[in-house]
């Protein structure tokens, strides 16, 4: 599949603000599962800091705008081939050991509901990979897909307490019970192109990637209760959804700041 | 009863490295000693070098106590600790490069995974980055005790930002100020070599693009830190800048400092503030103290920041009792320096041993430091013995244990003449193009009668310390 990506994000502020730094990883991961034709980054009015790749894999691109800064506008276009890996994030260079995403932070913390849940989902599971596809259908069935439910910083308990939310909400508590039975696992951000099959679907997605021995990576949706297929994009990852963030960025000033996203995904027809 | 090693008298024989201090002590009288010590305080004052007592209240800019009376090394002695540390801080920074590169060690089953990569001070955002010259701890500051002649222990590596070398410095400034002769009668080495060799260090690791003499700056928290005074000493002895993190910004790739003629780009970054708090980009988020953006300009080679983020995985405790494998991975040698036995509490046979031997241990948090929040049995109450006991229950994995060690002492001034006092020893290692560290170090004592905690928050006081030259 070939998808084309029209992603601008804009923050607006009540008054002229001091200086913007942004650190962004907003661009698609290189592994077999895609292959970037042309992408490009722009922070309207700013000047590209420093680039590299982490540990994790992924392209990390500072940015930032001199005062006074009234509007920052990021603007990501390109074009992406995609192959379906059936979630496995084969042919990815990273070099973080699994077992730094056993970590909790804020937002996986994992409380007693999460736990059980965890556990009572993989009793009776074969192998690895039979477990975190039942954790997966688990979180699904637990969190019915809501908009506007939550908001962001719901953690994953809160969530699962709720039993609803988006999918960002499915990812961190998939992540938390992934992690109470000791399987590394971690947030992903990116894109999913919606097809006319009327499945709920965010075109800027989030889904979670789980550490299955002895394959390697795989990513589960239970947003979608699927793996990420040739329908999605992945960008780069993180302990929670605020250390992938695909933007994370300081503007000085006290003007109130007001983020609109829009996100356009295309197929081209070949 | 503990026998404990006497640096100065063996019986009523004085060992050869204080005979040059016999005479002088038996010499003064009381009353010109008064004198000296109100003249020492004064200069302390003067100078401003105080140290806050966190925790504590009372007078936050309470001075250290200094004692005159010296601690001495003699030159074999010292080329021997020399050797063990340098050994020690080549190991702790090859472990360093080692975890967030490839991990052999951990491949290798020499230390278990669990203890490097969920271990609290392990970086995940600088896996796979590797700093110039593959060095994450520039000041390595290793914890020395004496229990014999010929016997010492690591008590602690403290890889991050080891502070105190501003007291090694001034204690020697201001005994030579007030007792000249005692320089000229005694061949010791100096100690004022230290903020040139640390200038060198940090310039020595300016990143690849820096194609001019390195910018240094060092980047502190602020005046209410309790380690300002020191920063700010450095920086005037080095003759670089000392700011904070609203004087820096990043653009372009590199990280600047405004000044009145405009931003100054900066190479090398001496940082006395936390991990958690030098960039909120990257780490905590609701950080004021440091610069946005810092760690994708570290990251893509803009500047080096020292020590590395990340270090801290290093000095760790848990971490500690694995540093002689770690000299014999890297290095294939055998250490030089020994470890204190140290019991894991989050092994449960350690656990059972340590709950059983609660009197005679002195038991440690794995992240605490300052002495706070420790135990030492012999020294304490049954009550504080069973409190204490019930927190390591409720987490074992947050405590060590170690055995009571008999700390040295050397003769100390105290309200009635002079006694042996417990001492310990931080010399500091600089870990750069070389490997150096000045002859001397921060001699702490426990001042109390008895006591063997010398840190400075539990009322210990400082030495200078000397090192004969040959």
């Amino acid at each position: 599949m070939i998808l084309t990506v029209n992603h601008v994000t804009t923050y607006g502020y009540g008054e002229p603000m001091g200086t913007a730094v942004q650190s962004l990883r907003l661009f698609p991961s290189r592994f077999e599962g895609q292959r970037v034709i042309d992408w490009q980054v722009s922070v309207e009015g700013g000047v590209r800091g420093g680039a590299f790749r982490d540990g994790a894999g992924d392209r990390v691109e500072g940015w930032s705008i001199r005062p006074p800064v009234e509007e920052v506008a990021i603007t990501v276009s390109g074009q992406v081939e995609t192959f379906d890996t059936s979630g496995v994030l084969r042919g990815h260079r990273e070099s973080v050991h699994p077992m730094a995403y056993l970590r909790e932070t804020v937002a996986t913390w994992i409380d007693d509901a999460l736990a059980d849940l965890g556990a009572e989902a993989v009793a009776g599971a074969s192998d690895e990979l039979d477990r975190a596809h039942r954790l997966s259908r688990a979180v699904a069935e637990a969190i019915a897909y809501r908009p506007g439910a939550t908001h962001a910083h719901t953690t994953a308990a809160e969530a699962l307490a709720q039993g609803e939310g988006v999918c960002q909400d499915h990812a961190h508590a998939l992540i938390a019970a992934a992690r109470s039975v000791d399987l590394p696992a971690r947030y992903v951000s990116g894109y999913l192109f919606a097809s006319e099959d009327g499945s709920p679907h965010e075109a800027a997605h989030a889904w979670a990637e789980i550490w299955v021995k002895p394959v390697g990576w795989i990513g589960f949706d239970p947003a979608n209760r699927c793996c990420p297929d040739e329908r999605y994009i992945r960008l780069g990852s993180g302990l929670d959804a605020r250390e992938a963030a695909p933007v994370r960025g300081v503007t000085q000033g006290a003007g109130e700041e007001r983020m609109k996203v829009t996100v356009a995904l295309h197929e081209v027809q070949q | 009863m503990t026998e404990y090693f006497n640096e100065m008298f063996e019986g009523r024989e004085v060992r050869p490295p204080y005979a040059g201090l016999d005479g002088w002590m038996r010499e003064m009288p009381a009353q010109l000693r008064a004198m000296k010590q109100a003249e020492a305080e004064a200069l302390f004052r003067r100078i401003g070098i105080t140290f806050a007592v966190y925790g504590e209240g009372g007078d936050p800019d309470r001075l250290i106590p200094f004692d005159m009376f010296p601690r001495v090394f003699t030159q074999k002695e010292w080329r021997r600790l020399e050797r063990g540390i340098k050994q020690r801080a080549r190991a702790l920074n090859a472990f360093l490069n080692d975890v967030y590169g490839r991990g052999e060690i951990v491949r290798a089953g020499r230390i278990p995974a669990r203890l490097v990569y969920q271990n609290a001070a392990y970086e995940r955002a600088v896996a796979g980055f590797v700093p110039p010259r593959g060095i994450y701890s520039h000041i390595v500051g290793v914890d020395l005790v004496r229990t014999g002649p010929d016997q010492f222990f690591v008590l602690e590596d403290n890889c991050r930002t080891p502070s105190g070398v501003s007291y090694m410095l001034e204690n020697r400034e201001i005994m030579m100020r007030m007792f000249p002769k005692l320089f000229r009668e005694n061949r010791i080495e100096p100690v004022d070599g230290y903020p040139e060799a640390l200038r060198r260090t940090l310039a020595s690791v300016a990143p690849a693009k820096c194609e001019s003499e390195p910018s240094i700056a060092i980047l502190t928290p602020g005046h209410f830190n309790s380690a300002y005074y020191e920063h700010s000493f450095l920086a005037d002895l080095m003759g670089v800048e000392l700011v904070e993190g609203a004087d820096l910004f990043v653009e372009g790739g590199f990280c600047w400092m405004r000044t009145t003629e405009g931003p100054k780009k900066l190479d090398v970054i001496y940082r006395r503030i936390d991990d958690a708090f030098l960039d909120p980009l990257c780490f905590r988020p609701d950080s004021m103290l440091g610069v946005p953006g810092l760690m994708d300009v570290y990251r893509s080679g803009g500047v080096t920041i020292c020590s590395a983020p990340g270090a801290g995985v290093a000095d760790d405790k848990a971490i500690y009792t694995f540093v002689p494998e770690m000299v014999r991975f890297y290095l294939g040698e055998e250490p030089l320096l020994e470890n204190v036995p140290t019991w894991q509490c989050a092994k449960p046979d350690d656990l059972k041993y340590v709950l059983d031997h609660l009197p005679e241990l002195v038991v440690k948090e794995v992240h605490g430091s300052g002495g706070y929040g420790m135990l030492v049995g012999p020294k304490a109450t049954r009550e504080q013995i069973e409190t204490f006991r019930i927190k390591i229950e409720d987490n074992p994995h947050n405590y060590i244990a170690q055995p009571t060690l008999a700390l040295s002492t050397t003769p100390t001034f105290v309200e009635e003449g002079v006694a042996p006092r417990h001492v310990d020893l931080r010399p500091y290692c600089l870990v750069g193009e070389k490997i150096e560290l000045v002859p001397g170090g921060l001699t702490r004592v426990a001042l109390t009668e008895g006591s063997l905690v010398v840190n400075s928050s539990q009322g210990g006081g400082v030495k200078d310390t000397w090192v004969l030259a040959e």
